[in-house]
């Protein structure tokens, strides 16, 4: 107590350095009390062996973890081209949504009827629509891969999405800073581009990259359709040595990824709040 | 012919009469301060004279040329006429540089490097040259405010109009962004200001004009308005707006 005030401390100060190691001390005693019943009663399941063997083992897991990599570059090169197309889509989109010229009315519509269908249908749905119909039509390679039209099902799908954040954003941004750029002689073109869309764009950066991380996974939905994608080569492990550890393994991989992507989206989104305030 | 001419203006939202019929010159290097309680149409008018909003009746002249002709191409006119807003409304994601180089860039379609020297003399003349790379949110309210100024000011408007740009600053801020209008009308400046600083208002404007409900009671120089009111309404304001 005398040495707290030696170091010039105030009694609200020594007040709550005692409540916040009084805080800690409780979180790490229950956090330990948690982890002690996990790992005591678990075990102690009738089942647990048997689950042990064929989802964690070790053995299984070491040899199959290298081609499970080898087969999320596909998963990496399927995201790495369509996140562009969907920022690029859904921009267009939001902003044909909003288009005020009559002569753009069809594109509105179009916009709206857009959204709405694909926002409408489930993922797994339009991949295989449009993965096993359009390759259907008999168009000569590499028109037929699933790839393409896979990859099509998803951009089509989360352009429709990331259309209403942008829209969400440009509603965010206040009316006075159109009204100050139209004043000083632009167009609303020019307003919307230099001084609207930049700021509506940062606001929702947040809320796109979490669009990014379900991207990510979602990706995965293209096994249906042919890939031997991360998902699908877990599925040969599986079957070939009739255990579930590959999957987990997988689980693992696509964690690596999403875990430092989402707390890196959240810090985002409590910045963003902080200074909003 | 006066610079700015308005004649009969009105001005509704839905049935809301909110400029009923005003009309109003200003001669070029004039300085018309606009007065009157809350919600008497002072913004709504400024915004008018902008084509930032439509009039229903009535014309306004700039050079003898009626700009509120509804086919007329707002973008040419809004050029030629700066305004400046309580809130600022700097580009927050721009520097100070950057806001005032927008425009010109954009619609007098000149490069950077052009502009540079003929902007960087405008922050230069009013005290803000070291002030050029900050963003909004790193400048005091009276050094936006005059941003501001500066950003509306390299278009190289004929009129400015400036709706209450002190109501939203610090007291011991109000000056210098006064001194500002001060500085403008030495050269010779046209300028319409709605304001509630009264003082300064008596001491710079040759005009002012006092507005209720979307009319202007009574406009005269500013000596005589403010010591010998002749309306009631008038004198009703000022007692209350000088205690
Ligand atoms: N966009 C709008 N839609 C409907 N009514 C409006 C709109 N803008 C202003 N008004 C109304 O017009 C009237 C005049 O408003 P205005 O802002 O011009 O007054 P003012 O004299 O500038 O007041 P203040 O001193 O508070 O700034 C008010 O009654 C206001 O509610
Ligand atoms: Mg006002």
């Amino acid at each position: 107590m005398s040495e707290q005030k030696a170091a010039g401390m105030t009694r609200r100060a020594i007040f709550e350095q005692k409540q916040r190691r009084r805080a800690t001390l409780i979180a790490a005693s229950s956090t330990a009390i948690v982890v002690l019943a996990l790992v005591v009663l678990i075990p102690m399941a009738p089942g647990w062996e048997k689950v042990q063997k064929s989802f964690f083992n070790g053995a299984v897991l070491a040899k199959s973890f290298p081609k499970l990599l080898e087969a999320f570059k596909i998963n990496i090169m399927i995201f790495a081209w369509s996140a562009p197309a969907i920022a690029v889509l859904g921009l267009l989109i939001a902003l044909a949504r909003d288009a005020k010229s009559p002569a753009l009315f069809p594109l509105r519509i179009f916009g709206a009827a857009f959204t709405d269908v694909f926002r409408g249908v489930p993922v797994i749905l339009t991949v295989y629509l449009i993965g096993f119909g359009i390759p259907g039509l008999g168009l000569p390679r590499p028109w037929n891969s699933p790839y393409i039209w896979g990859s099509l099902a998803l951009i089509l799908t989360y352009s429709a999405y990331v259309a209403e954040i942008f829209r969400s954003g440009i509603d965010s941004v206040h009316h006075s800073q159109r009204a100050a750029a139209l004043s000083l002689g632009l167009s609303e073109r020019q307003a919307m581009r230099d001084v609207i869309l930049p700021q509506a764009v940062r606001n929702v950066v947040p809320s796109q990259m979490n669009m990014l991380i379900a991207l990510q996974k979602d990706v995965s939905l293209l096994s249906f359709i042919g890939p031997v994608e991360i998902f699908r080569q877990a599925g040969v492990f599986k079957s070939l040595l009739a255990n579930f550890t590959p999957y987990v393994g997988a689980a693992i991989i696509f964690l690596i990824v999403t875990i430092p992507a989402t707390r890196y989206a959240d810090y985002l989104m409590a910045r963003q709040t902080r200074e909003r305030r | 012919m006066a610079k700015l001419e308005l004649r009969h203006v009105i001005k509704r939202f839905g049935d809301v009469t909110v400029c009923d019929g005003i009309d109003l010159d200003v001669e070029a290097g004039q300085l018309v301060c606009l007065i009157g309680a809350s919600g008497a149409g002072k913004s709504t008018l400024l915004r008018c004279i902008n084509l930032l909003e439509p009039i229903d009746e009535g014309e306004i002249f700039l050079d003898g040329q009626d700009i509120a002709v509804p086919a007329l191409d707002p973008q040419t006119v809004r050029a030629r006429i700066g305004i400046v807003f309580q809130n600022f409304n700097l580009f927050p994601h721009m520097t100070a540089l950057e806001n005032a180089m927008l425009a010109p860039r954009r619609v007098r379609g000149l490069t950077r490097a052009a502009l540079l020297p003929e902007v960087e003399a405008l922050f230069d003349r009013f005290g803000l040259a070291d002030r050029m790379q900050n963003y909004p949110d790193q400048l005091s309210g009276g050094q936006q405010q005059r941003v501001a100024i500066v950003r509306a000011l390299a278009m190289r408007p004929e009129v400015m109009l400036f709706d209450e740009i002190t109501s939203a600053l610090d007291p011991q801020l109000v000056g210098e962004v006064l001194d500002v209008l001060l500085l403008l009308k030495q050269q010779g400046m046209t300028m319409v200001m709605a304001t509630h600083e009264m003082g300064f208002a008596r001491q710079a404007a040759n005009k002012v004009c006092f507005l209720k409900d979307g009319k202007v009671i009574e406009e005269a120089n500013p000596t005589r308005l403010f010591d010998h009111p002749q309306h009631s309404d008038t004198q009703a304001f000022l007692s209350r707006a000088l205690k």
